[in-house]
């Protein structure tokens, strides 16, 4: 799908020549140190979503766990903990931002305000 | 082309503008991304070198107790550079290269680390006064402008207020002590003042960041804004503690409301910025150090993952 891109790095580094100029990287400094980049998404209690937490680098998933327990879990934030490859993220893009959500935009009969009804009409 | 750039750019400082936060996938100006890197890895720096002063006293903390909260502190910093780092890397720099700027002296990090921690007040008085100024540089932060540094300084904010009390606590016992005790803490509070305050950075009459950095919501409130709020807190503060701030100048001012203060010595602090303060030195080469000897144990969990990645491909072959 056109609209959805791949992401190398949490938050997506800016892909377009415009986007904020080129990343500054240099080969020999990644090559020396390949432990990929995770993402962390942290359940705070039963009951709860997994939501994001931020990012790290591992050099497998288990140790991407336990150091996300270290960097993001010191005062018991979280019960459980999801780690994912920064890599298998795909994200949508801001520039298309507009008509890619544009479908929801004129709908305003989804929402509940839309219906007038007499004031008689209770619990609902 | 320059129409279109030009376009960009109103329609980035509108958003700026209009208080709503850049995204790593959004367009900015250059030079808004070039600041950011800048002043997050050196934020992201001082955290890490800040665990060296403080990691100097682990050993040495007068008590089980306090040992273990100093611990936690420096445990802390870590995970604070490491937020800090992250949030840096969205926008399009290595983790690897950033920390080789360290390494090799480029990048900065914030003046204050390059003091010595001569005696365990200081553990007391970098808690109270070091944190404690690093702590409205961040509370003001949290509303940056961009959206990865904001939430880095959210979660730090929430960490931080420990670093400081824990330190104000330690001055209080002290000053609460032998003679010994209290000339101990006055000490550390002399030593500790005027660096605390070049923390702020330059007068805003001679910095030349911040205008920008204004426009752009990266930062909220200037130098002197900040270094005034400081001193005024710690003005009242230091009487709980039966101490005084080393500054015969120091007075409050009915009209302005605020404290004055005396004239902080800049060319100390430029000193230190240009690496000549007490320990830059020491501080560089026991980051170069711990990155060396750091050097085996990331090969071999590198080499391990690797293993353990075909070990299961293996086992996926078998079981097919």
């Amino acid at each position: 799908m056109h609209s959805l891109i791949r992401k190398y790095y949490y938050g997506d580094i800016p892909d377009t020549p415009n986007a904020g100029g080129d990343p500054i990287s240099s080969p020999s400094a990644a090559a020396e140190h390949p432990w990929p980049l995770w993402e962390v998404f942290i359940r705070s209690k039963q009951g709860l979503d997994h939501k994001h937490a931020g990012s790290l680098h591992a050099a497998d998933a288990q140790m991407a766990i336990e150091n996300a327990r270290d960097v993001y879990t010191r005062r018991n934030e979280g019960i459980s903990i999801w780690v994912v490859e920064s890599k298998y993220v795909h994200a949508s893009s801001p520039d298309e931002a507009e008509s890619f959500y544009e479908p929801a935009t004129d709908k305003i009969y989804r929402h509940p305000t839309f219906y007038d009804l007499p004031e008689e009409v209770k619990h609902m | 082309m320059s129409m279109q750039l030009h376009d960009f750019e109103n329609s980035f400082q509108q958003k700026v503008d209009a208080e709503i936060k850049i995204e790593p996938k959004d367009w900015m100006p250059e030079a808004y991304r070039k600041t950011l890197i800048r002043q997050i890895s050196q934020h992201a720096h001082s955290e890490i070198v800040g665990m060296l002063p403080e990691g100097n006293w682990i050993s040495r903390a007068p008590s089980l107790k306090r040992k273990a909260i100093l611990i936690s502190k420096v445990q802390d910093e870590a995970g604070h550079g490491l937020y800090l780092y992250s949030s840096c890397e969205t926008l399009g720099i290595t983790r690897e290269e950033t920390i080789n700027d360290l390494n090799s002296g480029k990048a900065k990090y914030s003046s204050i680390f390059n003091y010595p921690t001569l005696t365990w007040a200081d553990m007391g008085a970098i808690g109270w006064l070091v944190d404690g100024a690093a702590i409205l540089n961040q509370v003001m932060l949290c509303r940056t402008s961009y959206g990865p540094y904001a939430r880095a300084m959210v979660r730090i904010c929430k960490e931080e207020s420990f670093h400081q009390r824990q330190g104000f606590d330690i001055l209080l016992t002290l000053s609460r002590g032998t003679d010994a005790q209290k000339a101990m803490c006055q000490d550390a509070i002399n030593r500790w003042w005027w660096p605390s305050l070049m923390m702020f950075g330059p007068k805003d009459s001679e910095s030349t960041n911040t205008d920008q950095s204004m426009k752009w919501k990266i930062k909220r409130k200037t130098n002197d804004e900040l270094r005034q709020q400081f001193i005024d807190m710690c003005a009242e503060q230091v009487k709980i503690l039966n101490m005084h701030l080393p500054d015969k100048d120091l007075k409050w001012n009915t009209e302005t409301q605020h404290y004055d203060f005396g004239e902080i010595d800049w060319s100390e602090f430029w000193n230190v910025v240009k690496g000549n303060g007490p320990c830059n030195k020491q501080r560089l080469e026991a980051r170069r150090k711990a990155h060396e000897e750091g050097e085996w144990v990331r090969e071999a969990a590198a080499a391990y993952a690797e293993k353990r990645k075909s070990r299961a491909s293996a086992g996926n072959l078998e079981a097919a």
